[in-house]
């Protein structure tokens, strides 16, 4: 099954010739800026899932809402499918280019509007950087929460689709957590405002459905966050450990301790070898997997949670505790998780980041599942994981110039997902499900499932314009998707037609 | 036989009748006959009346699963918060957003529906922040499951925070996932006299910027209200910071459940909940200053009034909304929800076409027509 937009299985798109699209939206918006040429386009071709690539059929740079307005109603009038992307950075290809649409790039909206101290929370354009929302926070003593690895990067807009998290979710919550607010514009191209600068706002809850919508619903066009006071200090502890299976059940005795870290993370032998290799965090390449745990707050409290922590590792059989003795060496022990990525990348010509969640109980028999598909198909799998709410990320590594590699790596990435709702967890934890994902949707969800998804798309955009192929696959995918995995003869949907 | 350690009259009975349920929404689909979704009718007061056949969810009660380690608890809509919040403790956890009770027949599945959350509400989260999951009871009768039992989980649009609040109108929450917290380690509640509500907050707005261990702030005739908690270090340090007079723990529960004497209504009034962006000003209202309540640090104000159209007209131009809590008392109204805004409305109205095309679902439960 190709990935790419498949007419036949992912539903028929409008064939516009490109010239006719491109005088409608040069005669609707004006002064709109609109790429055409494919050395202009060629930029744009993929998001941060490299492996997927297409060239949309025009590019839109609007900078301010008079022409996403424009842009919008005038696709809509011609049945023009938008794809919205902020700054490319997703992994699961949510802002995959469609060749019959056109990208709508909503980079230019980059203007931070307002940081309200004493209401804690800061008003924004979508293509403001997450990182940058707390460092014009920072002289108030505030931030905003949710930390995507990509946070230097990233845009806030692309975190509102996706949902996205990070390493503080445990405690702080996932981006729909932190939001309270956004202006979003329809493919009608109305205006309209969901969850207000109160706790709340009347109706229904539109707000959360937003989030994590992978730019199916609308188009958000301002977001309103909330900031947090920094926390006084954080500590950072380092344990090691023997035994992949001890560590994960050291995770759970640290939550059944009653502590709730700021971070709990945890790195297999593989990952700790890439990086220590490439940044000299200071890990332990003897140990089978380590711990990092973080702990903030005030400076009391976290000094008596960091001595239940320990206590609780060395019951749990840590071969080495260290704590971080400073501030510098706090930044050490995180660079080493926060370069695992690239770490990883410098190991392998190629690596395939999942990105499943699962119960923490269900680790140790997750990461062996995980060990054998790595020894059947003779790729070699580094797992590197949110243990603190039992998001994995585990990177396998290929190379695309060996034929048969790059599928090799996606069956295996697919098998992995299939393990984590086995073990009753999700295809996704952050990552969201864009393109790359959307066969796995059929494991997770069952049709009538996936029928209330289309339901809900059918209310906010009935021609499906809105990136149209991502995040909720049709049932005919689904019917062939699940013709290659029949189990026990039982095949899924007998009712639609096979392709 | 051993009794159990606690008063078994706070144990969920564990009964299971989805599969009847079903069969109701069903035939009541085919017939297009609204069912009125009802647990323990200790909010049918809130919002707009409904007509319709009872679908009665107090039965289908019972914890499914509860795993401490993991920090998750499934649990079937019909569940007493009494029952659900006893077994919680029992482990030295609970439900961070501290639904209200109205009334010892109060279940989870009205708690989820009517997405009402208490004093702690702007520290640590709302109703729908901690809902991971839930099985949906679609029009067709159908038992789905959307979200699941992990912290973090992205795959599908969010049904479950999407009926959160919804008040039943889009479909039947049969059993529930939330995350849940550890108690917090220590506690301790006090009370500031002789402060008047523009330096009330003030206060608060400036201790809001410092990271110190406060999930409670009210304040009622000149009196500010703070709980504390956390770690025991920092609630000990704090308090002496603070000073003040010791509260009693109940005052928050009672504020929560509106059993404090703040919520006797005169004839003719009727309580509203004033929600507002933080930090903003007392509104300029023809309220007496005894019958207003100030809670979540000025976010949230229930206000006594018979003017409530100026209450609201007041909220909308703050940023906020209103909320005719007790329409009853002011013998009734169309729309105790503030109206929403003509664009929001028309997708409103959609998703409910989709999810509800013969309007069988608590039918004009929230606004007409929806």
């Amino acid at each position: 099954m190709n990935i790419l937009y498949d007419a036949r299985l992912d539903g028929e798109l409008i064939d516009r010739d490109k010239r006719e699209v491109l005088d409608a939206l040069e005669h609707a918006a004006p002064t709109l800026t609109l790429l055409s040429r494919e050395e202009d386009l060629r930029p744009f071709e993929c998001d941060g899932l490299a492996a997927y690539r297409v060239l949309p059929m025009l590019v839109a740079l609007p900078e301010n809402l008079e022409q996403v307005e424009a842009l919008l109603k005038c696709c809509f009038e011609l049945g023009v499918p938008v794809v919205t992307r902020g700054a490319g950075t997703g992994l699961s290809g949510g802002a995959l280019p469609l060749e019959q649409g056109v990208l709508l790039v909503m980079s230019r909206f980059n203007k931070i509007i307002d940081v309200d101290p004493d209401a804690r929370l800061a008003r924004v354009q979508p293509g403001v950087r997450n990182l940058a929302i707390s460092e014009a926070a920072a002289p108030f003593g505030l931030y905003y929460a949710p930390d995507p690895s990509s946070q230097i990067a990233c845009s806030i807009g692309g975190n509102v689709a996706e949902n996205a998290g990070g390493v503080h979710c445990l405690k702080y919550g996932l981006t729909v957590h932190n939001v309270l607010r956004v202006d979003v514009l329809t493919i009608e191209g109305e205006h309209m405002t969901l969850g207000s600068e109160a706790f709340d706002a009347p109706g229904f809850d539109l707000l959360a459905l937003i989030n994590g919508s992978e730019g199916m619903l609308g188009v958000v066009t301002e977001i309103t966050v909330k900031l947090l006071p920094k926390p006084t200090v954080a500590k950072v502890l380092m344990a090691s450990f023997d035994d992949v299976e001890k560590a994960g059940r050291a995770v759970g005795d640290i939550i059944a301790a009653g502590i709730v870290p700021g971070g709990l993370e945890m790195m297999d032998k593989l990952a700790i070898q890439a990086a220590e290799d490439f940044v000299r965090a200071g890990y332990p390449l003897d140990a089978e997997a380590i711990l990092l745990c973080e702990l903030d707050g005030v400076e009391a409290d976290v000094d008596d949670d960091c001595e239940t922590v320990r206590r609780v590792l060395e019951r749990a059989g840590a071969t080495d505790i260290q704590q971080a003795k400073d501030e510098a060496e706090r930044a050490k022990f995180w660079a080493g998780r926060k370069n695992a990525f690239p770490a990883v990348g410098r190991m392998s010509p190629d690596y395939y980041c999942m990105d499943g969640t699962i119960p923490r109980k269900e680790l140790p028999r997750v990461l062996k599942g995980i060990a054998a598909l790595s020894e059947e198909s003779g790729l070699r799998v580094a797992n590197v994981f949110h243990a603190g709410d039992g998001n994995m990320h585990p990177l396998i590594l290929f190379d695309a110039n060996k034929e048969g590699e790059l599928e090799l790596a996606e069956d295996v990435g697919g098998k992995i997902l299939e393990l984590c709702v086995a073990a009753g967890g999700s295809i996704t934890g952050e990552h969201g499900v864009g393109r790359e994902k959307i066969n796995q949707m059929c494991s997770q969800f069952q049709a009538d499932e996936i029928t209330v998804f289309h339901a809900v798309k059918a209310a906010f955009d009935d021609k499906r314009l809105l990136n149209p192929g991502k995040n909720i696959p049709t049932l005919a995918r689904c019917a062939e998707f699940g013709a290659m995995h029949v189990h026990n003869n039982d095949l899924p949907h007998p009712e639609l037609p096979r392709f | 036989m051993t009794e159990p350690a606690t008063d078994p009259a706070t144990r969920a009975p564990d009964r299971d009748i989805s599969e009847a349920l079903c069969q109701q929404v069903a035939n009541a689909y085919q017939s297009r006959a609204p069912l009125r979704i009802k647990g323990g009718d200790t909010r049918a007061f809130y919002g707009r009346p409904v007509e319709g056949i009872t679908l009665d969810m107090a039965e289908h009660s019972g914890i499914i699963t509860y795993d401490p380690v993991e920090l998750v608890v499934t649990v079937r809509a019909g569940t007493r918060l009494e029952a659900l919040e006893a077994a919680l403790k029992e482990q030295h956890q609970m439900l961070p957003f501290e639904p209200p009770r109205f009334g010892q027949a109060s279940t989870i599945g009205g708690a989820v529906a009517t997405g009402l959350s208490g004093p702690r509400r702007p520290w640590a989260g709302a109703a729908r922040d901690f809902v991971l999951g839930s099985h949906v009871i679609t029009q067709q009768g159908k038992l789905l499951r959307f979200g699941g039992e992990v912290m973090k989980n992205v795959a599908g649009y969010d049904i479950s925070r999407l009926m959160t609040g919804a008040q039943g109108t889009l479909g039947v929450l049969a059993d529930i996932s939330f995350k849940v917290l550890p108690l917090p380690a220590a506690t301790d509640s006090l009370r500031l006299d002789d402060i008047g509500i523009d330096d009330a907050l003030k206060t608060l707005s400036t201790l809001g910027r410092e990271p110190l261990p406060i999930t409670g702030a009210a304040w009622h005739q000149n009196a500010l209200f703070l709980r504390l908690e956390g770690g025991q270090s920092s609630v000990k340090a704090t308090r002496e910071r603070l000073g003040g007079e010791t509260l009693a723990d109940d005052f928050w529960t009672q504020l929560r459940d509106h059993q404090h004497d703040f919520f006797t209504l005169k004839s003719g009034q009727a309580l509203w909940r004033a929600s507002l962006p933080p930090h903003t000003a007392p509104l300029d209202i023809d309220v007496d200053e005894a019958d207003s309540f100030y809670d979540w640090a000025g976010s949230q104000r229930w206000i006594k009034t018979r003017d409530g159209e100026a209450l609201r007209r007041a909220c909308q131009q703050a940023g906020g909304h209103a909320t005719c809590f007790t329409p009853a008392a002011m013998g009734g109204t169309d729309s105790p929800f503030t109206p929403l805004d003509p664009v929001v409305e028309k997708y409103h109205k959609r998703l409910k076409a989709e999810l509800d095309t013969h309007g069988i679902f608590n039918p004009g439960r929230l606004y007409a027509g929806l």
